[in-house]
């Protein structure tokens, strides 16, 4: 008796554990409100087979304890009861996986008119680059990477020329233009993660990968390197500042090509 | 279902077995070191698992503690975090986990649950262990090499895991995998051998639909491990070849603090799909065992059949093979080909219904039985709000989209320790209460057992289910300290304590059951044959512990599926396998 109460307790608390928890997820800064809306979806659905389930098994403990006298019934299999279950079970699941790969199409989709931004991971610090008025990103190999030329931009590439070179300091990132982030590492894994815009992606050695989100409102954001990446992991940060259209020109006036950096250490 | 009229099964003729051509130890040694006896092999790989497994709990203490105190310990810097975690995820897969369902509960419990006298190849069994041993001391030689052992994270991921900033590049990666590769070859050897004894080694009578869930779990976990295991041992001997020898398997050309280095062209997701291709069937490798195993459990102590006894095993064998087709869900943000995703999500929900098929079978049993609240079902029922709640989790990581947010952040670590870490030990716990008796004739104490149950159950739930919410607000997985992020408020820190005092709380738990396990060897209640009058062979052999051979002359016939409990009519609520039908009636 006491214990079908405290599996009851179980599910019961954790079901107020989530209600009152003060954790949840951080105030959304990007357009995938429909991620948010899928983590809730499954809440709710998981939350209700869990609270289902668990209940049950404490009234069976409750109700059907060993007694004097007592005898189990003997049912061997119920068909008809246990294809209900399959078949409301495949609804529930299926009920969940729409909704996540309707999403994940969105997600895969770049749309067309996106700026690209490269995010360059080394042990641990980030790097950037934009492409510059030509707007292309020129060609980069890890095998190119010096003390003059961090990022590893292909010096016979003409188009790296105007490319401007954010090595250590904040990216920004103009609101409300979706943006193709694309991630290059010149070591080891990395991944490119800010919490507020849901969506992060690996850095992987020898790939370019890509992901795109458009940020929604204003203000600096904290990168953190979400693939482990040795001893100097969890110090590997950045910040993205989301700016107005305005401020984003001004930044983007003060930084630096390519061939200017080049430049100056030569 | 038909096995149940007992009456229709035809005589079966008596067995009248000829002294087999078994082996016989001649002495101490090979009574009890180098033993082939698949009992004592058992018994020597739960002793080995078991400790290493209390070398992971230490480790895991220390992460917590660091987790909860950042900088408080001098001894815990990040190198050496990196080492523990490492360690940790490793012991507990691989050498606990797995060694203990497949080398422990399979050896002790398929020859003598199918009727077998011992597996069918002793000799290649007793190397296994003694393989398996093996491993175990390379990999604990680790601790001791220069520069110490690796720190990679358990998945190993190249380039990091050979390279210099990752701690133990020099020797403990190089050991890692070499103990890697020798638990390879040692369970190959130990798997073999349960997979043709249970096709090969069954006693008349003993159909495979026949066969208790216990046995179906591990055999299914085997012919998986079998095929599992082969991708990860590929993918050790390449990494070693890239560390040692300087090829380039993994590795493109990359920049190691500002050196360039000779590598080129080699595929650093290349690693990451092999790794998976084992490591998700590794997930099931271990929860299969204890899905039969809790089966079993539930049945015996709800005195009542399992309920949808085929269901459970179709369950168990579609599991075994959707696990191959899911093994890019632990890769979605790797930067494989997006479209992959739409595949594997789908694939990993699937896997969902057979699982929850088996959940709902395990409650529906305990309706309209007669419940015995003894310990192994408590852990039984432990195990079943522990998977549930995994379980569950599971869909959230599963779906592509939820997955992106989510992956690499605590919810992760939350929700596989729920799902195979806390439910598959509150199986291990619940067989060995359960079958320790056969296994030295005494009975654990219960009321230590209770409390053992109680500490570790409610205290490992309040030790995960809170930390899913850490993951939720963003806080990534594998940071030897947060710092100063604006995104986490400080009440994260307090439930970071919190978690930690429930952890130190169910290590320490642990040492009533080691105590629990010593003192009941020599002071615990005589058990008898039967102490749970269960149904299944092994609780009619015709000594406690069971003899050599396990069996007399003859070998059980077996008459009837492993769940005839409350079978209306009988007398008794059970009726053994091996009853004849006339017998059956009679009593």
């Amino acid at each position: 008796m006491v214990i079908g109460l405290i599996l009851a307790l179980v599910a019961i608390g954790s079901v107020l554990f989530h209600v009152l928890s003060p954790w949840w997820l951080t105030p959304i800064a990007s357009n995938w409100n429909y991620i948010d809306a899928t983590i809730a979806i499954t809440f709710w659905i998981t939350g209700v087979v869990f609270a289902a389930v668990v209940l049950f098994m404490a009234y069976c403990v409750f109700r059907f304890r060993h007694r004097p006298g007592q005898q189990a019934a003997y049912e061997p299999e119920n068909k008809r009861l246990e294809w209900w279950l399959a078949i409301v079970t495949g609804v529930g699941v299926a009920t969940l996986l729409t909704p996540g790969l309707f999403v994940w199409s969105q997600f895969v989709t770049v749309p067309p008119n996106a700026s690209e931004v490269e995010v360059v991971g080394q042990q641990w610090l980030w790097s950037f680059r934009l492409p510059g008025t030509s707007g292309h990103l020129g060609t980069s190999e890890a095998r190119f990477v010096s003390p003059e030329n961090p990022l590893g931009l292909n010096p016979s590439d003409s188009r790296n020329r105007d490319n401007i070179i954010i090595v250590g300091d904040d990216l920004h990132l103009p609101v409300g233009k979706p943006v193709k982030v694309l991630l290059r590492s010149v070591d080891v894994i990395h991944d490119f993660y800010v919490p507020e815009f849901r969506a992060k992606m690996d850095l992987m050695p020898g790939l370019e990968t890509r992901f795109w989100f458009t940020p929604t409102r204003t203000g600096t954001f904290e990168v953190l390197c979400a693939g482990f990446c040795g001893v100097g992991h969890p110090q590997m940060r950045g910040n993205v500042v989301v700016d107005t259209e305005d401020d984003y020109r001004v930044w983007l006036q003060k930084q630096q090509t390519f061939a200017q950096l080049s430049a100056l250490k030569q | 279902m038909s096995d149940v009229a007992a009456e229709l099964v035809g005589p079966v003729p008596p067995a009248e077995v000829p002294e087999l051509e078994l082996y016989h130890p001649r002495s101490w040694i090979t009574k009890y070191v180098f033993c082939q006896d698949a009992k004592v092999i058992a018994i020597q790989y739960s002793a080995t698992a078991m400790s290493i497994g209390l070398v992971a709990l230490v480790l895991s203490w220390l992460m917590r503690l660091q987790l909860a105190f950042p900088g408080s310990l001098a001894l815990i810097d990040n190198a050496s975090y990196y080492q523990f975690i490492t360690m940790h995820g490793m012991i507990m897969v691989i050498y606990l986990l797995t060694a203990l369902f497949l080398g422990g509960f399979g050896n002790y419990l398929i020859p003598l649950m199918v009727g077998a006298r011992d597996m069918v190849f002793p000799y290649v069994n007793m190397v296994s262990y003694w393989v398996y041993l093996l491993a175990v001391l390379v990999l604990v030689a680790g601790f001791f090499a220069p520069g110490g052992p690796t720190g990679a994270g358990w998945t190993l991921y190249p380039p990091q895991a050979i390279l210099t900033g990752t701690p133990g590049r020099d020797w403990g990666i190089i050991l890692m995998l070499a103990s890697l590769i020798l638990f390879i070859i040692g369970f190959t050897m130990g798997g073999l051998n349960y997979v043709v004894t249970v096709l090969q080694g069954r006693t008349r009578g003993m159909t495979l639909m026949r066969m208790p869930l216990t046995v179906w779990g591990i055999f299914t976990a085997t012919v998986m491990a079998l095929l599992a295991f082969p991708a990860l041992f590929v993918a050790c001997v390449m990494m070693l070849l890239d560390r040692v020898l300087g090829t380039s398997f993994f590795m493109p050309s990359v920049v190691e603090l500002g050196q360039q280095l000779t590598y080129s062209g080699g595929s650093p997701i290349l690693f990451q799909h092999l790794f998976w291709f084992f490591g998700h069937p590794e997930v099931y490798i271990v929860a299969l065992p204890a899905f039969g195993i809790v089966s079993d459990l539930i049945s015996t102590h709800a005195r009542k059949n399992i309920f949808g006894y085929r269901m459970m095993v179709w369950a168990i064998v579609a599991i075994g093979g959707l696990s191959f087709l899911v093994w890019a869900h632990h890769m979605y943000i790797s930067g494989m080909n997006p479209y992959f995703g739409f595949f594997f999500a789908t694939t990993t929900l699937i896997i969902a219904v057979p699982t929850a098929i088996k959940v709902y079978n395990w409650v529906l049993t305990l309706w309209r039985a007669d419940i015995r609240l003894t310990v192994p079902m408590l852990f039984a029922l432990g195990f079943i709000v522990t998977f549930v709640n995994g379980g569950l989790s599971g869909l959230f990581l599963g779906n592509v989209v939820v997955d992106v947010p989510l992956s690499a952040t605590m919810f992760v670590v939350a929700h596989f320790h729920m799902v195979m870490g806390v439910a598959p030990i509150l199986v291990v716990f619940g067989g060995i209460y359960h079958w320790y008796p056969k296994v030295t004739g005494r009975m654990l104490n219960e009321t230590l057992g209770k409390l053992h149950f109680w500490v570790t159950f409610l205290g490992a739930y309040a030790i995960f289910f809170p930390m899913h919410y850490i993951g939720l607000l963003g806080v990534p997985r594998r940071y030897y300290e947060l710092g100063q992020t604006a995104f986490v408020p400080p009440s994260a820190a307090t439930l970071n304590v919190f978690i930690t005092v429930a952890a130190l709380i169910v290590g320490a738990a642990q040492l009533v059951f080691l105590f629990n396990v010593i003192w009941s060897l020599f002071r615990g209640k005589e058990a008898g044959g039967n102490p749970w009058r269960a149904t299944t062979l092994e609780w009619q052999t015709p000594q406690t512990p069971p003899g050599h051979g396990n069996w007399g002359r003859e070998l059980p016939v077996v008459y009837r599926w492993a769940y005839a409990y409350s079978v209306p009519g009988m007398t008794q609520d059970f009726l053994p396998q091996n009853q004849p039908p006339a017998a059956a009636k009679a009593a």
